[in-house]
């Protein structure tokens, strides 16, 4: 396969967490579209690295999976505490940073 | 056999990428989310980036998705309704995005030139996907990037657990 086809696919992907981020209502939801956006970059990062025959693309996959895994944890942890403080998942109940 | 796997694999991940924008519960979401993180990895096998691939599969699909399906538990089943968009206007939003992104992009694609774009030579027999010969990359060339790398996820610690503790009651508030 052509590195294109897998540029093809990765847009896709990412057109689709992109739209999925704008339409949902649910935080976690925002937040799954949010890694689906991730990894539709991670496919193309992988796919140049493959077509280039250089191993550059695979370590940023590597760091963009750290800083993924650092922001859905610190992401989860803000929902929880929006829903102690708001009982609710809904993001436009969120719209003040301080009450 | 390549062609198969990218076909097979590609539609599945395109399926469950739509699936988790689609589903009106988040639990079903996440479960859709997982099995495109796995089409994902899948592709990453065929690119051969099986270090990549394992990652993967262990990390996101196994430790972040589990957190993700952790806090869904732990919140969903008490929130009141599905959460519906009653809104029309971030739907044309969504719409407007995703065909501006893909009128943006699709010119770049198309521009794509195989003969422009040659693999370079390099790295050596090993592949470019063996373990060892990532490792030496990354403990070499990116060893600076890789501590901070670990600076970060020690912040995250500490701020998960700053904003998670249960804050104590002021009794006036009471």
């Amino acid at each position: 396969m052509e590195l294109i086809h897998y540029l093809i696919l990765s847009m896709l992907l990412f057109v689709v967490g992109a739209v999925g981020f704008i339409v949902k209502k649910n935080v976690i939801s925002v937040f799954l579209c949010l890694e689906l956006m991730l990894n539709a970059v991670n496919l193309s990062f992988v796919a140049f690295a493959s077509h280039l025959n250089q191993v550059h693309g695979q370590i940023f996959v590597f760091f963009v999976m750290v800083v993924a895994a650092a922001e859905a944890a610190v992401g989860l942890a803000i929902t929880m505490v929006l829903f102690r403080n708001r009982n609710t998942l809904n993001v436009d109940d969120a719209d003040t940073m301080k009450w | 056999m390549e062609t198969v796997f990218f076909f097979f694999f590609g539609a599945l991940a395109l399926a469950s990428a739509i699936s988790v924008v689609a589903q009106r519960r988040v639990f079903y979401s996440a479960l859709s989310l997982i099995i495109c993180l796995f089409a994902v990895g899948a592709l990453y096998l065929v690119l051969e980036a099986p270090f990549i691939a394992a990652i993967q599969v262990i990390v996101y699909a196994g430790a972040i998705m589990v957190l993700f399906l952790f806090v869904i538990m732990l919140l969903d089943p008490f929130s009141k309704t599905v959460l519906r968009d009653k809104r029309k206007s971030l739907t044309y939003l969504a719409a407007i995005l995703g065909l501006g992104i893909l009128v943006l992009l699709v010119p770049i694609l198309q521009a794509y030139d195989p003969a422009k774009t040659p693999r370079s030579e390099g790295i050596g027999d090993a592949g470019t996907g063996s373990v060892r010969h990532l490792g030496e990359v990354l403990f070499d060339q990116y060893l600076i990037p890789f501590e901070v790398t670990s600076v970060l996820i020690l912040i995250a610690i500490i701020g998960v657990v700053v904003l998670a503790k249960r804050p104590k009651r002021h009794p006036e508030k009471n």
